[in-house]
C-alpha cells in the first residue's frame, strides 16, 4: 500500500487554477445579475448631513441607490459570530466612524452604469475632530473587554518581573513600532448574493463559509438554515475573509431590494477600508539577565488600536508567554479607540508583531552581553511551557536551531557589527526564532464511497489557496485505501458538514480528522461488506483495502473491487466529527522554527537587499511537502513586506488611506526576495490530534522582521525599532 | 470613470485638430491616463488614441545624435543598442522605471507628462491645488516622506515621477511639438513648470499640443553617463532620489558634467549649480561632496522629506564616485 500522505503531490486543483476553470466568487455563473458599487465616507468622524443620491438615481441603468434612509432596517442586530467585539455600521444611521465607511451602495444593470452613477451621489457632512493614530489616543488606553474572544487574558504574570527587572545585573529597556498593514490577497473580496423566495445564497471569497452563513442569517434576521455560502476558490485571505464584512450583507440587502442576483466586488482602494487591517502597535519590552545571558524578568507590554465601534486587539505578547525560560515574566495589552476601521486578523496576528519585537530585544540583549545571537536563545531554550506549566506535546526548536544554522553557515559570523562585507556592501547576519500555537477546532467531515470506486468527500472548510484540497484527497486516499486520484474533494460550501474558518493554521488539524475518521469508517464498512459477500466466511481483520479493492491480507492476489461489493447499492456513506478532548490541558502545543536571514546594506544610501535566507521549521507531521514548502516560502515572503516595505499611509488629520493600491502599498516584488531555502522537520506528535499535523500557514512569517532587524544591526549598528525598515529610517539612525 | 467618447487618431493632424479643443486629451500606452481616468482625478469628454499614428515609433541616433519617437515604448528605446552605448544613463533610467509590463506598454512622449503619484493628487476626496486650483495643498502639512524638496511653493509640492525625464535633461534633450500652430521645439528643461502659484499649469504645452518625438543632441562623453536610483523596494517602484550623471574626464580633470536629480524636485531636476561646481574640478570625493551640497543648496524640507536632502546629496556622490571611476 502506498502513502499518499506527506508525498509532494501536486495540488489536484492545479490545472483547475492554471487553465482559469476554477471558479473564483466574482466569476460563479449567475444569469441576472445587477452590479453594485459600494459608497464610502470621505471623512473620519461625524454625522452625514445631507446625502443627495438624485443625479444618481436618474443616472441611465441605474436601479437602486441604498443609503441609511432607504436600507431595510435590521433591527440592531449588527453582531458579527465570528468577531464578537464589533458592531459594524450596515447602512442602519447617519454616523461615521471613519474614512471610508460604507455610507451606500449602488446597484445598475452593468458595473461601469453603478461605478459613474455611484460617483454622482454628494454628501454632506457634520465633521467632528477625529483622531487616527495610536500616538493621538495614549491617554485613552485600557484594558480589552473582548481579547482574543475571552480565551485569553490580556494581563498575565508569573514571579515578580517588576522587582527582579530592577535587580538584574543586564537590562534592556525598548519601544519597538509597527505600522498598520494591510492584507492584500491577490483576489479582491467579492459576492454574489442570490435570492431564492426567502433563501439566499451567497457567493463570496470567504475564509470560514461555516461562519458566514449564520453571521449573514444574524444580520438580516432570518434563520441560519435559510442562508448559504459558498466559496470554491479563493485568491488568498490572510485574515482579511476570515469575519463576514459589512459589504456581504449589504449585497444581500440590495438584492433582496432588486429582486435579482446582485454582485458586489470591492475595488482595490475599498480593500484598505473595508476589510480590516493589522492595528498599529507599541511595545514596550523589558530584558532583565544575568551576567550570562539567562532571563530573570522580561515584560512585555502592548499597546494598539481598535475602532470606535468595536474592540479588536492584537495580541503581541502570548508568544512571549511561552518563548523563552525565565521565571518573573509579565504580559500586557491595552488598547484604545480611533477613528479608522475595525482592525482584524492579519497573518500571524500578535506572534508576528509581538516577535519582532521580542526577538529584536534578544538581539539587543546578545550585542550587550557580546553573546552570539543562537547561542543567548539556546541558554534560554524552554524545556516546558512555562507559562501553563505544561510539558511540550513536542518541541524540535534545537533541531531547527541546529539544522538551519549549519545549513546557514551560522559559525562563520563575526560577532562584531558592520565587520563583514561584501564589497562596498556591508553584510548582516541575523536570526530570530518562530512559534505558533497549534489551534484545533471541531469539524465534521461526509465521505462518501461509489459504486464506480470513486469517493466524494465533503466539508465545509475551504481552501484559501493553501492545499487544502489536496491535503483532503491525501488523508482520504490513505484511509480508505484508494488511489488519490479516486477522491473527489467538495468543500467550500456551508451546506456540507461544519468546519472552522481557515484561521489560526488550523485547517489541516481541525478538519483532517475527521475526513480521516470518516474515510476509517467507510473503508470498515466495505471490509464487512466483503466478510458477508465476496469474502464469506473470512473475518474483517482478515481483510484490507488496497489500491481501491479489498484484498486479502494472506493472500493479496485475491480481490475483490469496489464496483462488486457495492453490487446493487449506490454508495457507502459516513458523515465523522471529530474534536479536540482535554489534551491541551495535559500538554502544550506549539510549533517551532528558526530563522537566519543575510542582508546586504548599502550604508551611505539606506539600501537594504535580502541576499539569502534559511527558515527551519517543526510543525508536526507534514501532509504534503510541497504545499508546505510553498507555505513556508509565502510566509517568508510575507515578513520581508512586513520588515522591509509594508505600511499603510493615512492622513493624520482625515484618517484618509494614501497608499490604498498596490503600486503605492509596497509588497515584495521578485527583486525583494532571495533563493529561500526550507528546512522542514517532521515531527512525531502523538498529542496534538490523529494526524500529527500542527499548521504551517502562520508559522513561517514569525519572527522574519526581527530576524531582518537583526541582520539590519549586525551590518550597520544601526537598530531600527519601527517597521517597515526603509531609507530613511536608517539615514536617520545614528 | 466619467463616461467620454474615444475616437482613434489615423492622422496627426485630424487629431491635434480633436485635441485643440477642450475636454480632449490624447491616449497613447495608457499606464498612467488608465488610473487617472478610474480615479476621476481626469475627466476629459473625449480621448483621441494615437498609438497608430504613422512616423512617431522609431528610434533613430547618427551625426545629429538621437531621436526617440514618442510613441517608442520605454522598453524598446531601453534595449536599443545606441542608446544603450551611447547613453547608458538613459538605458539604465528606463530600466528603473516601472516593471518588465509597464515599459512593454508606456511610451516616451507619455513617460514625460505622467502625472505626480502625491496621493492627494490622486484622491479626488482630498484637496489638491494642482488637480483642483484653490482647493489647497494637503501635503504642506500631511503625510510628506515623498515629496519634493526642490522646487516646491506654498501651494504645492509634488515630485515629478519620471525617471526617464531625468536622464534626459541631464543630456539637454530637446521635445518636438506638433501643435495647431504648427512644429516647434522646447528644450525639456523648459518643457515642465515648477508649480509657483498654479501648480495646475505642469508643462508649456497648450491644448492640442502633441510631443511627437524627443531628440537628444550629440553628447561624446555621454558615453560615461550614469542613473543611480534609490527606492523603497528592489524594483517596480519610484525613486526617493535619484540622480543622472555624464561626465568629460581629461586625465584628473573634469571638463564638463551633466547633473540631473529625481524624486526630489516638482520637475526633472536639472542642476546647473553642480555641473558649475565639477566643471574644472579635480576628479575626487571633495569635488563631488562640493557639487552634491550646491546641488540641494536650495532645499526646502517639509517635517517627513528633510531625510532626501542629504539621500540625493549622497545619491549624486555615489553616481560621480562610479562614473568617475
Amino acid at each position: 500500500m502506498t502513502t499518499t500522505i506527506g508525498a509532494p503531490l501536486n495540488r489536484i486543483d492545479a490545472r483547475l487554477k492554471v487553465t482559469g476553470a476554477a471558479r473564483y466568487s466574482a466569476e460563479m455563473p449567475v444569469k441576472n445579475v445587477a452590479h453594485a458599487v459600494l459608497i464610502q465616507s470621505t471623512i473620519a468622524n461625524g454625522r452625514i448631513a445631507d446625502i443627495d443620491t438624485a443625479a444618481a438615481e436618474q443616472s441611465p441603468g441605474v436601479l437602486l441607490v441604498m443609503t441609511h434612509r432607504n436600507a431595510p432596517k435590521l433591527g440592531g442586530k449588527q453582531k458579527s459570530v465570528q468577531q464578537p467585539g464589533e458592531d459594524y455600521p450596515l447602512l442602519q444611521d447617519d454616523a461615521i466612524h471613519y474614512n471610508g465607511q460604507h455610507i451606500g451602495v449602488l446597484v445598475a444593470e452593468t458595473f461601469e452604469a453603478a461605478t459613474h452613477a455611484a460617483r454622482l451621489v454628494t454628501v454632506r457632512y457634520d465633521e467632528d475632530k477625529s483622531v487616527v493614530r495610536l500616538g493621538q489616543v495614549l491617554d485613552k488606553l485600557a484594558v480589552p473587554q473582548h481579547f482574543r474572544g475571552g480565551a485569553r487574558l490580556p494581563d498575565s504574570s508569573r514571579g515578580n518581573p517588576d522587582q527582579e527587572f530592577v535587580a538584574a545585573p543586564v537590562k534592556i529597556d525598548q519601544t519597538y513600532q509597527t505600522p498598520i498593514e494591510h492584507h492584500n490577497p491577490l483576489e479582491p473580496h467579492a459576492v454574489i448574493a442570490v435570492w431564492t423566495g426567502d433563501e439566499l445564497v451567497v457567493f463570496h471569497s470567504s475564509q470560514s463559509v461555516a461562519g458566514s452563513h449564520k453571521t449573514i442569517a444574524g444580520h438580516l434576521g432570518i434563520s441560519d438554515d435559510k442562508v448559504r455560502t459558498v466559496s470554491h476558490f479563493i485568491g488568498g485571505g490572510f485574515g482579511s475573509k476570515g469575519s463576514t464584512w459589512p459589504h456581504v450583507t449589504i449585497a444581500a440587502m440590495a438584492a433582496r431590494i432588486v429582486n435579482r442576483p446582485v454582485k458586489l466586488v470591492l475595488t482595490r482602494r475599498q480593500m484598505y477600508t473595508s476589510n480590516g487591517f493589522r492595528p498599529q502597535t507599541r511595545q514596550h519590552l523589558r530584558l532583565g539577565a544575568d551576567r550570562d545571558g539567562r532571563l530573570i524578568a522580561l515584560r512585555h507590554d502592548s499597546l494598539s488600536h481598535t475602532a470606535s465601534f468595536g474592540e479588536w486587539v492584537e495580541p503581541c505578547g502570548l508568544s512571549t508567554e511561552i518563548m523563552y525560560s525565565c521565571p518573573n515574566l509579565g504580559v500586557s495589552h491595552r488598547v484604545a479607540p480611533t477613528d479608522t476601521g475595525i482592525p482584524t486578523f492579519m497573518r500571524a496576528p500578535g506572534e508576528a508583531s509581538g516577535m519582532f519585537a521580542l526577538e529584536s530585544a534578544m538581539d539587543e540583549l546578545a550585542e550587550a552581553l557580546a553573546i552570539d545571537p543562537l547561542e543567548l536563545r539556546l541558554r534560554n531554550y524552554a524545556e516546558q511551557d512555562e507559562h501553563e506549566k505544561l510539558p511540550w506535546s513536542s518541541k524540535s526548536l534545537k533541531q531547527c536551531y541546529e539544522r538551519g544554522a549549519a545549513a546557514f553557515g551560522w559559525n562563520k559570523r563575526e560577532r562584531q557589527p558592520g565587520s563583514m562585507r561584501n564589497g562596498d556592501l556591508f553584510v548582516g547576519w541575523g536570526m530570530a526564532s518562530a512559534t505558533y500555537p497549534m489551534n484545533r477546532s471541531k469539524a465534521s467531515a461526509t465521505v462518501r464511497l461509489q459504486a464506480d470506486g470513486r469517493a466524494i468527500v465533503q466539508c465545509a472548510t475551504q481552501d484559501i489557496g493553501t492545499g487544502t484540497y489536496t491535503i483532503i484527497a491525501q488523508v482520504a486516499a490513505d484511509a480508505i485505501g484508494l488511489p488519490v486520484e479516486r477522491v473527489t474533494v467538495q468543500i467550500g460550501d456551508s451546506n456540507f458538514p461544519e468546519a472552522p474558518v481557515s484561521g489560526g493554521s488550523q485547517t489541516a488539524a481541525s478538519v483532517t480528522p475527521a475526513v480521516d475518521a470518516a474515510s476509517r469508517d467507510i473503508r470498515k464498512q466495505l471490509v464487512d461488506l466483503a466478510t458477508t459477500g465476496s469474502f464469506k466466511g473470512l473475518r474483517s481483520e482478515d481483510l484490507d483495502v488496497v489500491d481501491g479493492a479489498v484484498v486479502v491480507k494472506s493472500d493479496p492476489s485475491r480481490r475483490a473491487e469496489i464496483g462488486t461489493l457495492l453490487a446493487g447499492r449506490d454508495a457507502l456513506t459516513a458523515t465523522k466529527g471529530a474534536e479536540p478532548g482535554d489534551e491541551k490541558k495535559q500538554f502544550s502545543m506549539h510549533s517551532f522554527g528558526a530563522h537566519f536571514v543575510e542582508v546586504h546594506v548599502d550604508p551611505e544610501l539606506g539600501e537594504v537587499r535580502v541576499a539569502r535566507y534559511v527558515g527551519a521549521f517543526a510543525a508536526g507531521r507534514v501532509l504534503n511537502a510541497k504545499t508546505a514548502r510553498s507555505q513556508i516560502i509565502g510566509g517568508i515572503v510575507y515578513g520581508l513586506g512586513m520588515a522591509l516595505t509594508e505600511e499603510t499611509d493615512l492622513d493624520h488629520r482625515s484618517g484618509r488611506v494614501l497608499n490604498g493600491n498596490i503600486a503605492e502599498y509596497l509588497v515584495p516584488v521578485h527583486a525583494d526576495v532571495p533563493d529561500i531555502e526550507v528546512i522542514l522537520i517532521e515531527e512525531q506528535d502523538p498529542h496534538v490530534n490523529p494526524l500529527g499535523v500542527k499548521g504551517m500557514g502562520e508559522l513561517p512569517m514569525v519572527g522574519v522582521a526581527g530576524a531582518v532587524a537583526n541582520a539590519v544591526f549586525h551590518a550597520t549598528g544601526k537598530r531600527i525599532r519601527y517597521l517597515p525598515i526603509r531609507p530613511d529610517k536608517l539615514l536617520r539612525t545614528a | 470613470m466619467y463616461p467620454f467618447t474615444y475616437v482613434r487618431g489615423d492622422d496627426r493632424q485630424a487629431a491635434v485638430a480633436l485635441a485643440a479643443e477642450p475636454g480632449t486629451e490624447f491616449l497613447a500606452g495608457g499606464t498612467d491616463m488608465l488610473q487617472l481616468l478610474k480615479d476621476e482625478v481626469r475627466r476629459p469628454r473625449r480621448l483621441v488614441e494615437i498609438t497608430s499614428l504613422s512616423g512617431m515609433s522609431e528610434i533613430s541616433s547618427g551625426p545629429q545624435g538621437l531621436r526617440l519617437g514618442a510613441l517608442a515604448r520605454m522598453a524598446d528605446v531601453a534595449d536599443h543598442p545606441a542608446v544603450r552605448d551611447e547613453y547608458p544613463v538613459i538605458s539604465q533610467a528606463l530600466l528603473a522605471s516601472a516593471s518588465p509590463q509597464v515599459r512593454n506598454m508606456a511610451t516616451i512622449g507619455g513617460n514625460l507628462l505622467q502625472r505626480t503619484r502625491c496621493a492627494y493628487f490622486r484622491d479626488t476626496a482630498m484637496p489638491c491645488n494642482r488637480r483642483e486650483p484653490g482647493s489647497g495643498c494637503s501635503a504642506i502639512d500631511g503625510e510628506n516622506r515623498l515629496h519634493a524638496v526642490l522646487g516646491g511653493s506654498d501651494h504645492c509640492i509634488a515630485t515629478h515621477a519620471s525617471d526617464l525625464a531625468v536622464a534626459l535633461v541631464a543630456c539637454d534633450a530637446v521635445v518636438v511639438v506638433t501643435g495647431p500652430s504648427g512644429e516647434q521645439r522646447i528644450k525639456l528643461e523648459d518643457l515642465h513648470l515648477l508649480p509657483g502659484e498654479t501648480p495646475e499649469k505642469e508643462t508649456v504645452l497648450q491644448p492640442g499640443d502633441l510631443i511627437t518625438a524627443v531628440e537628444v543632441p550629440p553628447l561624446a562623453f555621454a558615453r560615461r553617463s550614469l542613473y543611480r536610483k534609490v527606492r523603497d523596494r528592489a524594483s517596480f517602484e519610484f525613486a526617493l532620489a535619484a540622480a543622472a550623471v555624464a561626465l568629460d574626464i581629461d586625465g584628473g580633470t573634469i571638463r564638463q558634467a551633466r547633473v540631473a536629480l529625481g524624486g526630489v524636485g516638482t520637475k526633472p531636476w536639472r542642476s546647473h549649480e553642480a555641473e558649475k561646481a565639477l566643471t574644472g574640478a579635480k576628479l575626487e570625493t571633495a569635488s563631488f561632496e562640493k557639487a552634491a551640497a550646491a546641488a540641494l543648496a536650495a532645499a526646502r524640507p517639509l517635517h517627513q522629506n528633510g531625510f532626501k536632502i542629504i539621500l540625493a546629496q549622497r545619491t549624486l556622490i555615489r553616481a560621480l564616485l562610479t562614473v568617475g571611476a
